[in-house]
C-alpha cells in the first residue's frame, strides 16, 4: 500500500502536465481572477457634451471624474461626433448636458441630462448607467439639503462584501473548480492510464484488493487537493484580504466531503471509459463545463431557465459553493447548510456505489 | 491425477457471454515445471480462458484448480502464487527498471531487501545492471518485454501466465526470450503461454490448441505433428482449422 502511494506519487511528479495543472493552475486562476476577469468598472472614458459649461455642469462633470470610475474622455459637440466617437470605440458613455443648464434650474424648470452608453456590451453599460445615476442622484441631493428641503436618502450597506469586491465571489468558485478538476479529472485519468498501458491488469492479477489499488491511487490525489485548497485560501486571503469568517475547521471538513465526493465521481468516470482520451473528455464535459456554467459560480441559478435549475440541481460544485460562501463570507455554521451537507453526502455515496457495482461487473 | 503434480487442472470449463460460448468444456491438466503451450487463432477464446484461471473472470461451469486453489472460492489465494504478463508488457513507462521492480516486488509483499537482491540478480542474467535507473520508455521494445517476465517472475510463482508475451518483438528477440522461458521453467516454474506464432509452438513441452472456444488437439508438439502427418506446427494449425470448418 505505501510502494502504490509512492509509485503514484511519482507519476504525477515525473509528468510534467499533471504539475501543471496541480500546482500551476492554482496559481494562475486566483491571479487571474483576481486581478484581471473582474465584472467592476474602473477608468473608463466618457464624453461629454455641454453646451451650458455653467457651474453646475462644471460641478456634475467634476463629480463624475472625481469618482475613480470614469475618466475624462473627448468632449463633443454635435450628434453626429458622438455617433463617431462611439463607432472608432473611444468612449463607452456619453454624457450630455442640456443648454442653459444653470438658468433652467433657476426659473424652476427641469434641465435635462443624457446618459447615451455603448451598449454593444450590455452589463458594462447598464453598470456605467447606474454609477453615473448614483452620482448625479447624490448630487442632486446635496443641492436639495444645501437648499434646505426634506430629502430621503436611503443608507446603503452591502452585507459580507462591503467593498464589492469580485474576488470574494470567485475565491469560493475558484477552490470548487480546482478541487472538481484535481481530484476528478486527474484521478479518472490516472486509473483510465493504468487501464490503457495493461498495468490494471497485472494489478487485479496480483493479490492486491480491488479496493487497495483504488485507495493507492486516491490517497496521493486527497493529499494534493488538500493542499491546493489550502494554499489557495491563504493567497487569496494574503493577495486579496478575503476572509474566512465562519470557523476554517468546518471549512476544511467540508472540503474534505468534496474532495471525497469529486474522487468517487472520478472512479466512476474512469469505470466507464478505457483510455485516458475519453477519461479526459468526460470529465471535461461532465464535470469542467457544468461546474462553471450551471453552478452558480458565474451566472446566478435563479436567473437560469426551470429546467436548468434543475440540471444545477444535480451539480455538486452548486450546493458545495453555497456552502463555503457561507462560512467564509457569511461566518455561518452547520446549522445553515446541512441540508446542502447532506446532499453532497448522498450523492457520494451514490456515486462509489455506482462505480462499486460497474467495477464488479467488469470483473465477471 | 493428483494435486502434487498438476500446477492446473481444468476439467469441463465453461464460460458463457450471453449466447455466446467463449470456453467450451475445456478440459486439460498442466504439470508442474513444464512449457504448456495455448495455442488459438484470434477469438478462439485464449484470453478468456487465461483472465479465468488468472482469477480475473469467473468461469460460468466447472472444476477448475490452480496450484492446488479452487477458481471459484480461493481466487485471492490463487494470486499469491501466480505470476502473470500481459501483451503490453505492463511496466510503468514513466518509472526507472528498479522503481518497477519495487513497486512489483512491494505488491507481491517482498522485503526491501529482497527487492533489492533479486533486481540485482535479474539485471545482471540480463547483462543490462547499467540500466537499472533508466526510464522504462527510453528502452527498447525487447528489453522492455525481458523486463517485463523479470517482473512477472520475481516473487517466484508457482505458475507465470504469459499473455502473446511476444507480440511485436523481432525473431532474435523473441529466441533470447524463449531462453528466459525454458530458464524459467528449469528453476520449477511452470509457464503457462499463449501465442499466435507457431514456431514458438516447437519450444512448448507440450501445446493445446483452441478453436473456435473448445480445444481440438493437445499433446507434445512431436506427436501433433505425426498424428496430423505436418511438417511444422504450422501445417497442423491448419489442418485443424480446416476441419473444424469442413465440420
Amino acid at each position: 500500500m505505501k510502494r502504490f502511494v509512492i509509485k503514484e506519487f511519482l507519476h504525477i511528479f515525473r509528468d510534467i502536465r499533471s504539475m501543471v495543472i496541480l500546482f500551476g493552475m492554482p496559481l494562475v486562476q486566483v491571479l487571474l481572477f483576481g486581478y484581471a476577469i473582474t465584472n467592476e468598472v474602473k477608468d473608463v472614458h466618457v464624453s461629454v457634451v455641454d453646451p451650458s459649461h455653467d457651474q453646475v455642469t462644471t460641478a456634475i462633470q467634476q463629480r463624475l471624474f472625481a469618482s475613480g470610475y470614469f475618466l475624462q474622455g473627448e468632449v463633443l459637440y454635435s450628434q453626429g461626433e458622438i455617433e463617431e466617437s462611439f463607432r472608432k470605440g473611444r468612449n463607452k458613455m456619453v454624457v450630455v448636458f442640456d443648454d442653459n443648464f444653470a438658468q433652467k434650474l433657476e426659473r424652476r424648470e427641469i434641465p435635462s441630462i443624457q446618459l447615451i452608453a455603448d451598449a454593444s456590451d450590455p452589463n458594462t453599460a447598464n453598470l456605467l448607467v447606474n454609477y453615473a445615476n448614483g452620482i448625479i442622484a447624490g448630487y442632486n441631493q446635496s443641492m436639495a439639503v444645501s437648499a434646505g428641503g426634506p430629502v430621503i436618502v436611503p443608507e446603503i450597506r452591502m452585507m459580507y462584501n462591503p467593498a464589492l469586491k469580485g474576488v470574494f465571489m470567485f475565491v469560493p468558485g475558484i477552490i470548487t473548480i480546482l478541487l472538481m478538476l484535481v481530484s476528478a479529472m486527474m484521478t479518472s485519468i490516472s486509473i483510465a492510464r493504468e487501464k490503457e498501458l495493461g498495468t490494471m491488469e497485472v494489478l487485479l492479477v496480483s493479490p492486491l484488493k480491488p479496493l487497495h489499488i483504488i485507495a493507492g491511487k486516491v490517497m496521493p490525489y486527497v493529499l494534493l487537493s488538500f493542499i491546493n485548497a489550502i494554499s489557495i485560501l491563504i493567497l487569496s486571503h494574503f493577495v486579496f484580504g478575503v476572509p474566512v469568517n465562519g470557523s476554517l475547521a468546518l471549512l476544511l471538513a467540508e472540503s474534505m466531503l468534496f474532495i471525497v465526493l469529486a474522487l468517487s465521481l472520478g472512479i466512476f468516470i474512469s469505470t466507464v471509459s478505457n483510455n485516458q482520451q475519453t477519461a479526459m473528455m468526460l470529465s471535461m464535459f461532465a464535470l469542467m463545463l457544468p461546474t462553471i456554467l450551471l453552478s452558480g459560480f458565474i451566472f446566478p441559478v435563479e436567473n437560469m431557465p426551470v429546467v436548468l435549475q434543475w440540471l444545477s440541481a444535480v451539480m455538486p460544485p452548486r450546493w458545495f459553493i453555497l456552502i463555503i460562501k457561507s462560512i467564509m463570507l457569511k461566518g455561518t455554521g452547520l446549522a445553515y447548510f446541512w441540508k446542502e451537507t447532506i446532499i453532497l453526502i448522498v450523492m457520494t455515496l451514490v456515486f462509489i456505489l455506482a462505480s462499486v457495482k460497474k467495477f464488479k461487473i467488469r470483473l465477471a | 491425477m493428483n494435486n502434487a503434480e498438476t500446477a492446473i487442472e481444468a476439467k469441463d470449463m465453461v464460460k458463457r457471454f450471453g449466447s455466446f460460448i467463449a470456453n467450451d468444456h475445456l478440459t486439460f491438466s498442466v504439470y508442474k515445471g513444464e512449457i504448456f503451450g495455448f495455442l488459438g487463432a484470434n477469438g478462439a477464446g485464449k484470453t478468456t480462458a487465461i483472465r479465468i484461471l488468472c482469477g480475473l473472470s469467473k468461469p460460468t461451469s466447472g472444476e477448475i484448480r490452480v496450484a492446488g486453489f479452487n477458481v471459484f472460492t480461493e481466487t485471492e489465494k490463487i494470486k499469491k502464487h501466480i505470476g502473470y504478463m500481459s501483451q503490453r508488457f505492463s511496466l510503468y513507462e514513466d518509472l526507472t527498471v528498479f522503481e518497477n521492480f519495487r513497486f512489483y516486488g512491494g505488491i507481491y509483499g517482498m522485503s526491501r531487501s529482497a527487492i533489492r537482491e533479486k533486481t540485482s540478480e535479474m539485471l545482471g542474467k540480463l547483462g543490462i545492471t547499467e540500466l537499472r535507473n533508466t526510464i522504462i520508455a527510453s528502452l527498447p521494445l525487447g528489453i522492455r518485454q525481458k523486463l517485463a517476465f523479470s517482473v512477472a517472475i520475481m516473487h517466484t510463482p508457482e505458475i507465470v501466465f504469459l499473455d502473446e508475451p511476444t507480440g511485436g518483438v523481432d525473431p532474435i528477440t523473441r529466441r533470447q526470450f524463449w531462453t528466459m522461458i525454458y530458464e524459467a521453467a528449469a528453476s520449477g516454474i511452470t509457464v503457462f503461454v499463449t501465442t499466435h506464432y507457431m514456431d514458438e509452438a516447437e519450444y512448448c513441452n507440450r501445446v493445446s490448441i483452441m478453436v473456435d472456444g473448445r480445444i481440438e488437439a493437445l499433446d507434445t508438439p512431436a506427436k501433433l505433428k505425426a498424428r496430423y502427418e505436418a511438417a511444422s506446427m504450422n501445417d497442423v494449425f491448419i489442418k485443424l482449422a480446416r476441419n473444424t470448418i469442413e465440420k
